[in-house]
């Protein structure tokens, strides 16, 4: 048969065994991330539809310029300063995560439960300056009255407003179920659960999520801070 | 019983098999664990395939309803009073819940019968079967899967008897008709349900397509090259690669929705006027920036995704049963696999073909007419492979057989009406007519619909413990099925070619419109026949099920694929001994004078052949 010779070289897809050697649970987180990118995506192109059928848009420099006690106390503007500080935090979050699957693979509960507690820490505070941040922006202690969803200081279409708080919002949602689900790994980890079971696997699935979601925001930092 | 004692052939016990290391053995099951929320993926299809049985003749029925206005526009009908009580007030139906059941009946047949119904049912019941596995890669996703299709349906009923009705603004539900709670009494609770059934929906698809994916790759047996497997399993793997990568975009468009329509955002709202009052948001601004053209190429980027989401399942079980039944090997099968490929591929370039007449540049639409067009590529390489299959076949004319056929034919009569409406400057005179309504019936609708047929007819035995439908009934339900849906939908490109509009309430007030008065009166009748006829269908399926015959022969048609292997009444796990191996293609059929090689038959083993398939009386 033709179709047999054609596939007969490719041992790994003879059946019988995963051919990427991986089990089905990190192929299937693999599979979500690409839809979850698929909706990302249709958010960031509507944000694009949006922006270039309006006459202006808002500049980033001048929006988010805000320092927490800084800006309040100091009078101190630092354009681009605070969401610095926020991405730094949450990049870092995704290495002590890297850190926390490579002690798993090492099976070392201890290492596991360490790190993995720091990147809840980090993910928390990337939650808490992302509140801060909305809470500035909404309640405008800067411009006279700030900006929501119906209205807009600073120049800008209403629709920068909009498509801000609805496009970091949903990322900040995933920021906060990744927290919940690191959290409940971690509790796993230091319940002893995959030691139990022998492998760490979990933690690496888990970390994926966790590395997505700090790959989206780039994109949402690129769409919302940069251009 | 005998059929639970049946060994398996010997030479596939003869390979080691280590791989097993999942469901193997039997533990006690509950009556939950066993019928409601069960994890064996056998359990889930029959639970997607009857909760589509059900949906299905709710959203048919509610075709009828409004087919009856079509008819006799100014009759009065007491039964829908009875029915419907005050959206039928008189017996003749309000013209809001008009819209209404047309809605349901495209939202309801499209999502809940054609994508769950059918893709949920066979690639739950087939992909472990015919690729060799215990079960679905997740069990417990699996059966997550069914329980949030489930309550979608749950939903979305209950949006049927909510005071002000269920969704007015049509299956695509465009905005501004579906943004506004106050543009129609549909819009307001009806539509917010409906939403949120889609997003339950959503989830369903998401977790039964990553599993469908995951398994195909890694669970396939020893010997399943991905050269080897059916047809139907490949259709069932670019299905779920298509709903993976197009229902999350529906997601955003329905989350954005969903803040215009709670929140007061406008993304999807520019410049409204009603009554003469310009709409404002909650600073007193006028609503500006927003496009409803926004919504359609979201909606559309799933939504034409979606037709092939319906249709490739049942170009796969088509496949396979008409090689099957004719007894000879699939005619280019590596074409077969390439133009679903094909198709997967072009079917996320093609969306804005359903907006030409939304105003969008020409020269946008002349790139979207260009891949459109391409499609019929594909799509005529498989239906030439579908006739050169049967040709000069032994053929047995069973039901399952007799509805591939019948998909055959329709879509050959629906593909064709696609070329016509792919160019863009032939779609604008035709889209809002009932040329559209023909075109979609037959090579969307009816086609997936015989789709589901071949494969209930085919597998049956596979569904219900080895029990068998009784032919004489399904031969009567093709046959009416068949003629109708050709009296349904033939008649209505007449009326589209002349300019007959989609949509309508009633035409007798329009001159031009009142000599289609017969035709319409004609359609309806053949749409009750075949509505009626459907029960030859389900009388058959729930009796079959119970008390139909037991196969005589663990593999009544004769087919080469792997799920005829197991015993009469597999267990969770399929397979009582190890996982068969397999050594060749599914379609080794009339082949050095062997009727059917079982593609478990090793190389060199062909003429042991009668030995395998009598032993298992």
């Amino acid at each position: 048969m033709a179709t047999e010779a054609a596939v007969a070289s490719k041992d790994a897809w003879n059946g019988g065994h995963s051919p990427f050697n991986v089990s089905y649970g990190k192929l299937m987180m693999w599979y979500f991330l690409v839809s979850d990118a698929f909706t990302f995506s249709a958010l960031l192109i509507s944000y694009g539809a949006i922006r270039f059928s309006s006459p202006n848009w808002a500049d980033p420099n001048h929006v988010f310029d805000a320092f927490p006690v800084l800006t309040e106390t100091f009078g101190w503007h630092a354009p681009l300063g605070f969401v610095s500080v926020m991405t730094f935090i949450l990049i870092l979050s995704s290495v002590f995560v890297v850190r926390a699957v490579q002690e798993g693979h090492r099976m070392n509960r201890k290492g596991v439960v360490r790190w993995m507690f720091l990147g809840i820490l980090g993910g928390a505070a990337f939650l808490g300056c992302q509140a801060w941040e909305w809470n500035h922006l909404i309640s405008g202690v800067e411009h006279g009255h700030g900006m929501t969803i119906y209205e807009n200081t600073f120049g800008a279409p209403v629709a920068f407003g909009q498509l801000f708080f609805i496009i970091t919002g949903f990322h900040g949602f995933h920021v906060f179920s990744g927290v919940v689900f690191n959290i409940i790994i971690w509790i796993q980890a230091m319940n002893g659960v995959f030691e139990r079971r022998g492998h760490y696997e979990m933690v690496e699935k888990i970390g994926l999520y966790w590395h997505f979601v700090d790959l989206v925001w780039v994109f949402v930092f690129l769409a919302f801070y940069l251009l | 019983m005998a059929g639970t004692k049946v060994k398996l052939d010997t030479h596939t016990g003869a390979h080691d098999h280590h791989h097993d290391d999942h469901h193997d053995h039997h533990h006690e099951e509950t009556f939950i664990s066993k019928y409601i929320f069960s994890q064996d993926h056998k359990m889930i299809a029959k639970q997607f395939l009857i909760t589509g049985i059900i949906w299905a003749f709710i959203g048919v029925m509610f075709s009828v309803l409004f087919r009856l206005q079509l008819a006799w526009p100014n009759e009065s009908f007491p039964i829908l009073e009875m029915l419907l009580g005050g959206w039928a007030e008189g017996g003749k139906l309000a013209p809001s819940f008009y819209y209404g059941l047309v809605t349901m009946h495209g939202t309801i047949m499209v999502f809940f019968v054609l994508t769950a119904g059918l893709s949920g049912t066979f690639s739950n019941l087939l992909i472990p079967l015919q690729i060799g596995a215990r079960d679905m890669a997740s069990p417990f996703l699996n059966m997550l899967s069914y329980w949030f299709f489930f309550a979608a349906g749950v939903v979305m009923a209950i949006s049927l008897f909510v005071q002000t009705g269920p969704a007015t603004g049509g299956w695509t539900v465009y905005p501004p008709l579906s943004a506004l709670p106050e543009a129609s009494p549909g819009s307001g609770l009806g539509m917010t349900l409906w939403l949120f059934s889609m997003v339950l929906f959503i989830v369903s698809s998401l977790l039964g397509g990553l599993n469908y994916i995951t398994t195909v790759l890694n669970m396939r047996t020893k010997g399943m090259t991905m050269m080897r497997m059916p047809l139907t399993i490949w259709a069932f793997f670019f299905t779920a690669i298509l709903g993976v990568l197009s229902f999350p975009v529906l997601l955003s468009g329905c989350i954005l929705l969903l803040f215009d329509r709670s929140l007061g955002t406008n993304f999807y709202l520019s410049d409204i006027f009603i009554g003469g009052e310009p709409l404002v948001n909650a600073a007193g601004d006028l609503m500006q920036g927003g496009s409803p053209i926004l919504f359609q190429h979201l909606f559309w980027f799933l939504g034409h995704p979606e037709v092939y989401i319906v249709i490739l399942p049942a170009m796969g079980m088509v496949s396979e049963v008409l090689a099957t039944n004719a007894k000879k090997p699939i005619f280019g099968y590596k074409a077969m696999v390439l133009s679903i490929l094909a198709i997967t591929v072009l079917a996320f370039l093609v969306w804005a073909h359903h907006m030409f007449i939304s105003g969008m540049n020409p020269f946008v639409g002349s790139i979207f007419v260009l891949f459109t067009l391409l499609i019929a590529v594909p799509s005529a390489i498989k239906v030439f492979n579908w006739i050169a299959t049967i040709w000069r076949g032994n053929i047995s004319f069973t039901p399952a057989m007799l509805f591939a056929i019948g998909f055959v034919s329709l879509f050959i009569s629906g593909g064709l009406t696609g070329i016509y409406l792919g160019n863009s400057a032939l779609d604008i005179p035709l889209h809002d007519t009932y040329f559209v309504v023909a075109h979609f019936h037959i090579v969307m609708g009816m086609a997936a619909g015989y789709g589901l047929f071949t494969g209930v007819y085919h597998w049956f035995p596979k569904l219900f413990n080895g029990r068998m439908m009784n032919r004489t009934l399904g031969y009567f339900h093709f046959w009416v099925t068949f003629i109708g849906s050709y009296c349904i939908f033939w008649p209505m490109h007449y009326m589209g070619m002349t300019g007959v509009p989609r949509r309508y309430f009633q035409f007798d007030t329009f001159e031009t419109f009142n000599v289609y008065q017969d035709l319409n009166v004609f359609i309806t009748v053949a749409a009750i026949v075949v509505f009626f006829g459907q029960f030859l269908f389900v009388i058959n399926f729930f009796y079959s099920a119970v008390k139909g015959p037991r196969m005589k022969n663990l593999n009544p048609w004769k087919s080469n694929a792997l799920e005829w292997t197991t015993p009469m009444k597999p267990g969770h796990g399929n397979w009582p001994g190890a996982i068969p191996s397999v050594h060749r293609w599914a379609y080794d059929y009339g082949k050095n004078g062997h009727e059917f090689i079982p593609q478990v038959v090793p190389n060199g083993a062909v003429d042991t052949k009668e030995k395998n398939t009598k032993g298992a009386h």
